[in-house]
């Protein structure tokens, strides 16, 4: 079944449980990755990187999805614009200048990929690639795992310090390659602990949603596989955090697989190789950042007097520090050895 | 020490690293109560249930994918793909996901997955259940290819890529799933991946081949020997990748002559890789012309019985290449 969240309900929502710390710490975790990602830009801008992928706009669903996780022990298999979302998980600033400008000892790859292609395996995120929903049925591979251990007595399922489930997240454009279908079909059927966080910006590139489906929604899709589906407002944190938080549920309580579908926009183009003025208005554009999730969190944490100006001027200035420090950093940093090509290709 | 067959000792490997290990666990299509539709898996959901021995669904791409997930668990999957010819939807996982993983996660994320699939022809399957893909998959640097042509070879190689920790392609000659008998020891043991082994002594030519062609051209060497007089060494590769230059090179030295026998296309086939290392290392020590003799070049295995015999190598036409060498 789809439903359109939040649903109406005479019981709390999750998101009403959330300490006044908790609700900062998620809106510093939003700040962080948009001031992080405007930086990158500006260096792509210098001519000092050679590429950038911007996750700006996506900040709401992607810090609630963290923060309704078990966040670090979880499985993450995310794709190129989850800034956001790894920063919260624990990769740090630092980490990805130094991926920026393909440094030594850069934490995902060793300075073999892209930047944005995430991986950091003491927080449990995966290994990123550049061909899209490849991670969808790897993902679906990880819950398998869980589920296994679980129904092996390899691992009990209330233990906390262990995954108790996979999230996976990507583009609406990418739900029409192959491996997504697949990788559902699998969670439906084995009823896994698996959580997919499609976030629909309505543009694959340049190409919108009218062109890669025949459906409003690809939530509409989940009952074809057995799953939960969720449409939920990608730019509102909280109802995000709703929405995946009793996913979260589900999966753990095994329940079995949710599809979530947040709805968000991209307000930069695709990449720094991309101009988008082809193929969309800047009115559209300019619409779209009045209801950045930012922005939206912001006015709803001053409203109710847990972000005060000077907390967010302290934030602001922590931001900018850190990011300074992660690019001074990232800039004296050395090269790896050209020989460390030929590392890295068979595991002992 | 008990005759099997090859589909038995493949059997046996997989029975006994399920019953050793709980992070081994089997997932294909028709691998549960079916057995495997050339029975590998005979009797293992009996003994180990669904919970060990998945039935997938009828899609080979998330068969790997769902493996290499798995894999990155913790776990030790085996997964099957029901016939070589259909590994091709899975090409995306193997090729950019598997071979990748541990070299873009600098070592972060290694796949300790093995996937199995019966290759080859001459069983009148035609174009879709006879091909031979090993060539695309040795071709990249991050993937184990391993092809044995004996049960003894086969029950220990397959243990050995069950706990390889890289990724590992057991290709197995469906051809010889009950034609090829041999000798296995009851007690456990492994062959490492990578070794390939001499199979036969010899100094006038050597021939490298694997899978069903090395089984042939064992008959073809004790042909050409009572016949002829010809003295072939044998080498049968069994490790495609990673290449065992050593005993390829080592035999060359002996006789300088070579001959590779494969049943994959001509051009570009796994061939192609040994006269070129041949050529490039073994130069000094070059007799005659180094040759492979193969399958034509056609895009796949005809079904009518005639067109099939005339696309299969076989031991009377290893026979006659072996003649026509050793005559140069």
């Amino acid at each position: 079944m789809t439903t359109h969240s939040p649903a109406e309900k005479t019981t709390a929502r999750p998101s009403e449980n959330l300490s006044p710390q908790t609700l900062l710490d998620m809106f510093w975790a939003m700040l962080i990755s948009r001031r992080l990602d405007e930086r990158s830009w500006a260096l792509h801008r210098q001519g000092k990187i050679a590429f950038h992928i911007s996750g700006m706009g996506h900040e709401g669903s992607q810090v609630a999805a963290a923060f309704a996780i078990n966040r670090g022990v979880d499985y993450v298999h995310s794709y190129y614009r989850d800034l956001a979302l790894v920063l919260a998980l624990g990769v740090t600033p630092h980490e990805f200048m130094i991926s920026l400008f393909g440094k030594a000892d850069e934490y995902s790859s060793g300075g073999r990929q892209m930047p944005s292609h995430w991986s950091k395996r003491s927080v449990n995120l995966l290994s990123s690639s550049s061909p899209v929903a490849t991670q969808v049925p790897q993902a679906a591979g990880l819950a398998f795992a869980i589920k296994y251990k679980w129904d092996n007595k390899l691992v009990d399922p209330n233990d906390d310090t262990q995954p108790r489930l996979t999230l996976t997240c990507l583009g609406e454009g990418s739900t029409s390659q192959g491996e997504w279908h697949e990788g559902m079909n699998w969670a439906g059927v084995h009823n896994l602990p698996f959580i997919c966080l499609v976030q629909n910006n309505m543009y694959a590139i340049s190409e919108p949603t009218s062109e890669q489906m025949a459906v409003s929604n690809v939530a509409d899709r989940a009952p074809a596989y057995g799953l939960h589906g969720v449409v939920v407002d990608g730019n509102d944190i909280l109802a995000s955090y709703d929405a995946l938080k009793e996913a979260v549920e589900r999966a753990y309580n095994g329940q079995g697989a949710s599809l979530i579908e947040a709805k968000t926009y991209r307000v930069t183009p695709h990449s720094s190789d991309d101009d988008d003025r082809s193929y969309r208005s800047r009115e559209e554009v300019e619409e779209w950042k009045h209801k950045d999730p930012i922005g939206r969190f912001q006015r709803f944490l001053t409203e109710r007097g847990v972000l005060t100006q000077a907390k967010l001027d302290e934030f602001e200035a922590r931001a900018r520090q850190t990011i300074d420090e992660a690019q001074r950093a990232a800039e004296a940093a050395p090269y790896p050895p050209e020989e460390y090509a030929l590392e890295r290709v068979y595991a002992d | 020490m008990p005759e099997i067959t090859l589909i038995d000792a493949i059997r046996e490997a997989l029975d006994e690293e399920l019953a050793r290990d709980s992070r081994v666990f089997i997932t294909g299509e028709d691998v549960g109560p079916r057995g495997g539709v050339f029975r590998a898996t005979m009797g293992l959901y009996d003994k180990y249930g669904p919970n060990r021995i998945v039935d997938s669904p009828l899609a080979e791409l998330s068969i790997v994918g769902i493996g290499i997930g798995a894999a990155m668990a913790g776990l030790l999957p085996v997964c099957e793909i029901q016939f070589a010819d259909f590994i091709h939807p899975a090409f995306n996982q193997i090729v950019n996901e598997a071979a990748k993983m541990y070299y873009r996660s600098n070592g972060q994320w290694p796949v300790p997955l093995t996937i199995r699939a019966p290759y080859g022809g001459g069983i009148g399957g035609g174009l879709y259940h006879s091909q031979s893909v090993e060539a695309f998959f040795s071709h990249v640097p991050g993937l184990k290819v391993v092809i044995p042509s004996t049960p003894y070879d086969a029950k220990g190689l397959l243990k050995s890529a069950i706990h390889d920790p890289n990724p590992v392609l057991f290709f197995e000659p469906k051809k010889g799933y009950r034609a090829i008998k041999g000798e296995v020891p009851t007690d456990d043991y492994t062959i490492p991946i990578g070794p390939a082994s001499v199979t036969r002594q010899g100094s006038d030519l050597t021939v490298y081949a694997y899978g069903m062609m090395a089984y042939y051209t064992l008959q073809a060497a004790e042909t050409v020997a009572a016949e002829d007089g010809i003295s072939c060494e044998v080498v049968d590769l069994r490790t495609l990748l990673p290449v065992d230059k050593v005993t390829i090179l080592d035999s060359f030295k002996k006789t300088g002559k070579a001959l590779i026998v494969h049943e994959d296309n001509h051009t570009m086939g796994y061939g192609a890789e040994v006269a070129a290392i041949l050529s490039d290392e073994g130069f000094e020590f070059m007799d005659g012309p180094i040759r492979r003799f193969t399958a034509p070049d056609v895009p796949a295995v005809p079904f009518s019985h005639p067109m099939q015999e005339f696309f299969m190598p076989n031991p009377d036409k290893i026979a006659q290449a072996i003649r026509d060498l050793a005559a140069y």
